[in-house]
């Protein structure tokens, strides 16, 4: 009797420990993001008191002369990101389809896990590859002026999107209850019937959130960018921009920080385009978690 | 399980990172270390400095690092560099910084360099005067049949801001050494992060056109000559044209330290200048000083 209560107490206790170093790894995760958050508007803020809001929203980014314009760099970021989510969306939800719902066991077994190596080659290995491989071939191909434009930005991006987009939709579809596949197959659907109309819709959510991981991937990515989109800081605003350079945000602070004297208006030019990757990629999350709230809402209204 | 093994990565690599530390305290303490950080363009020739000065002084440590002339003049003034190494002088504003840090940037000539403008080897145009090429750059001149070649867009490739050579092609090419010309690059142009990345696309590009120091020009590309003024004869650059002044794009390239050398620092140097050093800078397609 007294055995089992101490034991009772030492789990208790061991517990309440446990529970507490859980509690404090949350909270230290939000605290490093308030203090990067604090960091970043610390040291951006003042870029907008030193420079007039013309100049920053100017077409022009040539920091070395004081024209600080950070259009071009925005548009160039949205540009390629975009093409990156037009090259790696469709195929990786497709492959994710595939590898969940049709390739045999054994065949599924082999991909997965294949898909997942592909997320560990390094980004510079593939800047690499982009510079001395594909802007040739990009630039023969399309008959360009050169091959470092947006477009192979976007090859690249989508390319290393991959990963994340098939390995967190396939395990959405993969959470999909069997017995839904079977009621839809009962009820006469076609194979294709019930990939489209049921699995995919009841993993929604799911494959929503491998999109916005993968979108998130691709903007903040730096160094394959840097290497193959040229860095031209020119305004995208014609259609054909796809296929000419651009340069990036992540880019430009990749390429410009270690040039700074600290404290330089340049400087918290650099650490205010920061403060813009991150809201604009706070407002891709904030969009996506509210367009899954509303969905489970919805299926929690649709179920009682 | 997969947090856990991150943990434990991120544990392994703090451990490492501090014994790290320590092992630097105790050699910082046997034997004497000198940081030299700055110009892509210098970085060779600083590395086969430091590989032979370290060969005859086993007891001095010479850790050299590229990144631009601006990465390393920050760093001077920053006080992580005990060295700077730059292609171009520092900037009146870098001076002021550096003095508000108590830093006294002295600068020292350690050798010369000419700035090759290179095209690709099937490029039929041979030569350009250096108003030509600033038009280039600056974006009034777009096809290569206005300068005398074939019907093609001219793509034009620049080193990063950060880069002395890009300041130097800026005031020196683009604006024709007026300081009261305000021209800039035009924003088609392509900066690119190392001088890796212009031979690359010069290399396989034929509408490409792109500039460097000319101990970075391999074979495999085209340096083009270059007449001063439209009736002046075209020079391509080598040691000797750049030693007789005729080829008109050609610098001086820079040490800094923090005040007049001394100790050890002004050992390395003295020997940087003399004989063996300057052998080295000659060596490796620089233009040493005389």
């Amino acid at each position: 009797m007294q055995q089992s209560l101490s034991a009772k107490r030492r789990t208790s206790l061991s517990e309440f420990v446990a529970e507490r170093l859980i509690r404090a790894s949350g909270f230290v995760a939000i605290g490093f993001v308030v203090l990067i958050f604090a960091f970043l508007l610390r040291e951006g803020i003042p870029a907008f008191t030193q420079v007039p809001l013309d100049n920053l929203l100017s077409t022009r980014w040539y920091p070395i002369e004081d024209h600080f314009g950070m259009m071009p760099l925005l548009l160039g970021s949205l540009i390629v990101t975009i093409g990156a989510a037009l090259v790696s969306i469709p195929i990786g939800l497709l492959t994710a389809v595939f590898i969940a719902e049709i390739a045999p066991r054994w065949l599924r077994e082999i991909l997965k896990p294949l898909v997942e190596i592909l997320a560990g080659i390094p980004s510079v290995v593939l800047g690499f590859f982009g510079i001395v491989v594909m802007s040739a071939a990009v630039r023969q191909t399309l008959g360009l002026p050169t091959g470092l434009t947006a477009f192979t930005g976007s090859l690249i991006l989508g390319y290393m999107a991959l990963p994340t987009i098939v390995s967190v939709a396939e395990d959405a579809l993969d959470a999909v209850p069997r017995s839904y596949r079977d009621a839809a197959l009962a009820l006469g659907a076609t194979k294709w019937q019930t990939i489209w109309m049921v699995t995919v819709k009841a993993a929604r959510s799911g494959i929503l959130t491998a999109m916005m991981l993968g979108v998130g991937r691709a903007i903040g990515e730096t160094m394959a960018v840097m290497m193959v989109t040229g860095n031209a800081a020119r305004m995208p605003l014609t259609l054909n921009s796809l296929f000419l350079p651009v340069r990036t945000m992540t880019a430009t602070i990749a390429a410009e920080m270690g040039e700074v004297a600290q404290g330089s208006t340049h400087f918290h030019v650099l650490f205010a385009i920061g403060i813009a990757l991150f809201v604009i990629t706070f407002l891709i999350n904030l969009v996506a978690s509210l367009a899954i709230f509303r969905q489970t809402r919805r299926a929690a209204r649709l179920l009682s | 399980m997969r947090s856990s093994t991150l943990g434990l990565i991120l544990c392994l690599t703090l451990l490492v990172g501090c014994a790290g530390r320590a092992i630097a305290q105790d050699d910082a303490a046997g034997a004497a270390a000198i940081e030299n950080i700055g110009s892509d363009t210098l970085v060779n020739v600083a590395l086969a400095w430091a590989e032979a000065y370290q060969g005859i002084h086993p007891d001095v440590r010479i850790s050299v690092t590229g990144g631009g002339s601006g990465t390393g003049i920050a760093s001077l003034i920053n006080g992580t560099a005990d060295i700077a190494n730059a292609s171009r002088a520092m900037k009146a504003e870098e001076r002021a910084e550096a003095e508000s840090n108590g830093i006294q940037p002295v600068e020292i000539p350690v050798a010369r360099d000419a700035i090759a403008v290179i095209v690709h080897p099937d490029n039929p145009v041979e030569s350009l005067t250096l108003q030509q090429i600033s038009d280039i750059y600056s974006g009034k001149l777009t096809n290569w049949k206005e300068v005398g070649g074939e019907d093609r867009p001219i793509v034009l490739l620049s080193r990063e801001t950060n880069s002395g050579t890009h300041v130097y092609f800026l005031e020196e090419v683009v604006r024709l050494g007026d300081s009261e010309n305000k021209t800039l690059f035009s924003p088609d142009t392509l900066l690119l992060p190392s001088s890796e990345g212009i031979t690359a696309e010069v290399r396989q590009n034929l509408n490409a056109i792109g500039y460097d120091g000319l101990g970075y020009v391999t074979p495999d590309v085209k340096t083009v000559a270059v007449a001063a003024e439209p009736g002046a004869p075209y020079v391509k650059p080598s040691i000797e044209s750049v030693n007789t002044g005729q080829y008109p794009i050609a610098r001086p390239l820079f040490v800094y330290t923090n005040g007049e050398p001394d100790g050890m620092i002004k050992d390395y140097i003295d020997w940087i200048l003399g004989m063996d050093g300057q052998a080295i800078v000659a060596g490796l397609g620089f233009v040493p000083l005389k």
